[in-house]
């Protein structure tokens, strides 16, 4: 074992833990930031990320607009002060990432280019052609290597927050997988930027790294995990590998229909199906620019309806981006032909897509305050993995690329300044909890029992997929949360019987699937029983049994707390903060979603109206 | 083609603590038309073998984790699929040009030092504060560097490349192009600074243009027409500065 310290931690590697990192760093150039991530930096899912993200630039646009589209896409689960900062601070961000070399796309008169997003009333999407987390993160990591005292620990995988006399978070324990050590990195504050969890899930966008690991290291730390059943399903994934398909190419003027070329999103309340060639085409909030967890139920209710295209890989509808022509396609969405061609035989040139509703995000996550502080001293989240909240029941599209620069820059300048107010800590007492550490895992996976364990990882992991699909899909009930809970219980039985082929020290990756799969398990089980315990219907969380939403019980966020006896976690409810839009029902079409001071009566759709003018003409 | 069709994999093992030297180990393994490289590797170490190690993440081509050698050539083994060896075998080795840590992993240190050798940050004199707005940049000017910037790290080019193997400190293709995409870049103005570091040694001169790089480029970067602009612009604004190495130009 070995120690290292510096003043803050950051765990994770992407796009929030990059942005705390430079903004440490430019802050406070004699600290010294460790950041510490099981895959080098430019791994880091925010890679994936295609469509672009949101602030409010041009004169057309207004923030007031880009917080109302937020909070009514959230179902107004959002806490609005958080929305409101985020929103504010969103420009700035976005053109100091212009500033550091981001490659935006765009305008013939060389400023920032848009694009209309779902459930975006107003085109202020900034994207970088179809790769803008890609170019993102590069940039964000080309950048960090301006500076000196940003030390990076690339492969390692921390799997302990470490905790002074006072309750202090004040490090991690982390393996460095090319020898197996375990190390205390050390430091004043810890900021966790590990993003989500998508892999509980068997068909999901998300990259084999995410695991919810920081997700799980918090909750086993004592912080709640918060609003844990809000899973996004993004709309158009491809059958097969859950490859996303941007929902840029719908804010291009793509087009979803059947197995008959309906557009059926005009029989589900989102508006008029305007003729592609109209100039008004694509409407905002409306139709295929709708918000994703409506256009995900919409595709459950076409199949159970029989209309979906029957695939080798299953139901499918088709998403047709013919229209747009070769030049467009290739100007705006190229890597959704490269992906198109590659992974699914398709030019959409001259065919529609295939595609189908893929687990995409995690609107819950670690439970932060609008500081990005949980409630353990020293101790910040931010990112994917983290919950402010300001998605709520549903984020919009193009909000969360923006939200790993606004709060990973916050979460960082706050951990910085904590990390400047506090004593020099005991180092003896943290190594002694990080050899405690190195001893579990060796203990958990290096013995006897493990070399001769009974169960495969693999085959635990198939069974929780399953389970979470059966059980935490798109729509549930109470008895299909039932029997996930219960196998997720069974899983973490048999999870003690869990046996590694591998009982090596050097890079071992089958350490860090068990690892990972200890984290997932975790994690659903916070999904699952969140997802339980409210019987209601909002966003993303739909219930059959319960199919309306219920403000009156449930306008309040989950707080899913661990019990150290590993009985079902503790679910309690904090309140969501409302200044100024008072819950109001969500409408998209036409005349959804309008500018309105608040309060003010008569507009359409507007917080407390019926939403009867807001619906479809 | 059967229903129980099988494929055979050959994958390169190594294990530092207890091997002396490199062996190939064959897997049996379902054939599956839909399935990349990487599929089949991750069904050998779910489901048969869980000591095989390998890096992966995307799957998708976009995260540059996977890159290996299938069957002698440098690619990424999320994008190679199966159906275009079957029903030969399919040999998999660790990115050669590399230090192998362990079985398909190789060691990344050089490479990142070489990313970080070219300064692949905008540099300016002046930095605007964001209150002034972005940085404008017409479309034409992003088309100048736009494609250096697709970069992945995916290092398949310095797999390919003839010079990385035999010249240590050569930069080689991804950080020369990295570097050169921040001198095109019309926000930037860190370019001579950049240049002193890519034309030091033989830093860039070693590049003999061979294209090999550009070829397995699976992001279409185009690193060997990178090298020559950029020698280009240095052989211009350093020629009376420094004393050209051997074999500069050639």
């Amino acid at each position: 074992m070995t120690t290292h310290q510096h003043d803050v931690i950051i765990i994770g590697g992407g796009g929030a833990g990059l942005r705390a990192a430079i903004a440490i760093a430019e802050e406070n150039p004699s600290f010294s930031v460790a950041c510490v991530s099981k895959v080098y930096p430019m791994r880091s899912h925010t890679v994936t990320a295609e469509g672009g993200a949101a602030a409010v630039i041009k004169p057309n646009d207004s923030l007031e607009d880009h917080i109302y589209d937020t909070i009514s896409g959230a179902d107004w689960l959002a806490d609005q002060d958080a929305v409101e900062y985020f929103v504010n601070r969103a420009p700035s961000e976005m053109i100091q990432l212009e500033h550091w070399g981001c490659p935006w796309s765009r305008t013939p008169d060389g400023s920032v280019a848009v694009r209309p997003f779902g459930g975006m009333k107003i085109e202020r999407t900034w994207f970088a052609a179809d790769k803008t987390g890609f170019h993102m993160l590069h940039s964000l990591f080309q950048t960090t290597l301006k500076y000196g005292n940003i030390v990076r620990y690339d492969e390692h995988f921390a799997t302990r927050l470490l905790m002074d006399d006072a309750g202090r978070c004040r490090g991690c324990a982390a393996i460095e997988l090319r020898t197996g050590t375990v190390r205390a990195i050390l430091g004043k504050s810890v900021i966790i930027c590990t993003g989500g969890a998508g892999k509980a899930f068997p068909f999901t966008t998300n990259g084999a790294i995410k695991t919810g690991d920081g997700m799980a290291m918090a909750y086993h730390a004592g912080v709640a995990l918060k609003d844990m059943e809000f899973i996004q399903y993004h709309p158009t994934g491809l059958p097969g590998t859950g490859i996303l398909i941007t929902e840029a190419s719908r804010g291009e003027g793509g087009i979803l229909v059947n197995k008959d070329g309906y557009r059926y999103l005009q029989d589900y309340d989102l508006g008029e199906a305007l003729d592609v060639s109209d100039p008004r085409h694509p409407q905002k909030r409306a139709m295929e620019l709708g918000p994703r967890d409506k256009l995900s139920q919409c595709f459950i209710k076409e199949k159970n309806a029989g209309r979906t295209i029957r695939t080798k890989d299953g139901d499918a509808v088709h998403l047709d981006l013919r229209h747009l022509g070769a030049e467009k396609i290739d100007r705006k969405i190229p890597f959704v032909r490269e992906l198109a061609r590659s992974y699914a035989g398709i030019d959409p040139v001259h065919q529609p897509i295939p595609v189908r509703p893929v687990v995409h995000y995690v609107m819950g996550g670690i439970d932060v305050d609008s500081d990005s502080a949980t409630n353990i001293s020293g101790l910040y989240a931010a990112g994917e993995c983290a919950c402010v909240s300001i998605n709520g029941a549903n984020r919009l599209g193009s909000n969360s690329l923006t939200e790993l620069l606004v709060f990973g820059g916050q979460a960082g300048t706050h951990a910085a300044r904590f990390a400047m107010d506090q004593p020099d800590y005991d180092v003896s007492g943290l190594e002694a909890q990080s050899a405690d550490e190195s001893e579990r895992i060796r203990r958990t996976y290096f013995s006897a029992r493990t070399r001769s364990g009974s169960e495969r990882i693999a085959v635990l992991r198939n069974e929780l997929h399953d389970a979470m699909e059966d059980g935490a899909g798109i729509y549930r009930d109470a008895d299909s949360l039932e029997a996930a809970c219960n196998k997720i219980a069974e899983l973490r039985e048999r999870y003690r019987r869990v046996t590694l082929d591998d009982q090596s020290n050097c890079f071992n990756t089958e350490l860090t699937a068990a690892l990972e799969l200890s984290s997932l398990l975790d994690v659903a089980e916070a999904m699952a029983h969140s997802a339980r315990e409210r019987t209601e219907s909002r966003g993303s969380h739909q219930r059959l049994d319960h199919p309306d939403r219920n403000d009156d019980d449930f306008l309040a966020h989950s707080l899913a707390f661990r019990q150290p006896d590993g009985s079902a976690p503790r679910i309690e409810y904090s309140p969501v903060t409302i200044t100024k839009w008072p819950p109001g029902e969500r409408t998209y079409g036409a005349g959804s979603g309008l500018k309105r001071p608040a309060g003010e009566a008569g507009a359409a759709g507007g917080p407390g109206s019926s939403g009867a003018a807001g619906e479809p003409s | 083609m059967s229903e129980n069709a099988t494929i055979t994999l050959e994958l390169f093992r190594y294990h530092p603590e207890t091997d002396s030297e490199p062996r190939y180990q064959s897997y049996e393994v379902p054939y599956d038309e839909d399935w990349v490289v990487l599929d089949a590797i991750n069904w050998i170490k779910d489901h048969v073998d869980g000591t095989v190690t390998h890096r992966w993440s995307c799957r998708m081509g976009v995260c540059g984790s996977c890159g290996m050698m299938v069957n002698g050539e440098p690619k990424l083994t999320c994008a190679a699929f199966l159906k275009d060896y079957y029903p030969r075998p399919v040999r998999v080795d660790p990115l050669v040009n590399f230090p192998v840590e362990r079985d398909l992993v190789v060691s990344m240190d050089g490479f990142m030092d070489k990313l970080e050798a070219v300064k692949p940050y905008i540099i300016r004199d002046d930095v605007n504060d964001t209150s002034q707005g972005e940085y404008r940049q017409t479309p034409a000017e992003l088309a100048r560097y736009k494609q250096f910037s697709m970069c992945i790290n995916c290092m398949l080019c310095y797999a390919a490349c003839p010079v990385v193997g035999h010249e240590e400190e050569f930069l080689g293709p991804a950080a020369l192009a990295l570097g050169h995409r921040y001198n095109k870049d019309s926000r930037d103005q860190g370019q001579s600074e950049r240049l002193e570091v890519m034309l030091s040694s033989e830093a860039m001169w070693g590049c003999t243009f061979v294209g090999e790089c550009t070829v397995v480029c699976p992001k279409h970067v185009d690193p060997a027409g990178a090298i020559q602009q950029a020698k280009a612009v240095g052989a211009q604004e350093f020629f009376k500065r420094f004393v050209m190495p051997k074999g500069a130009g050639s």
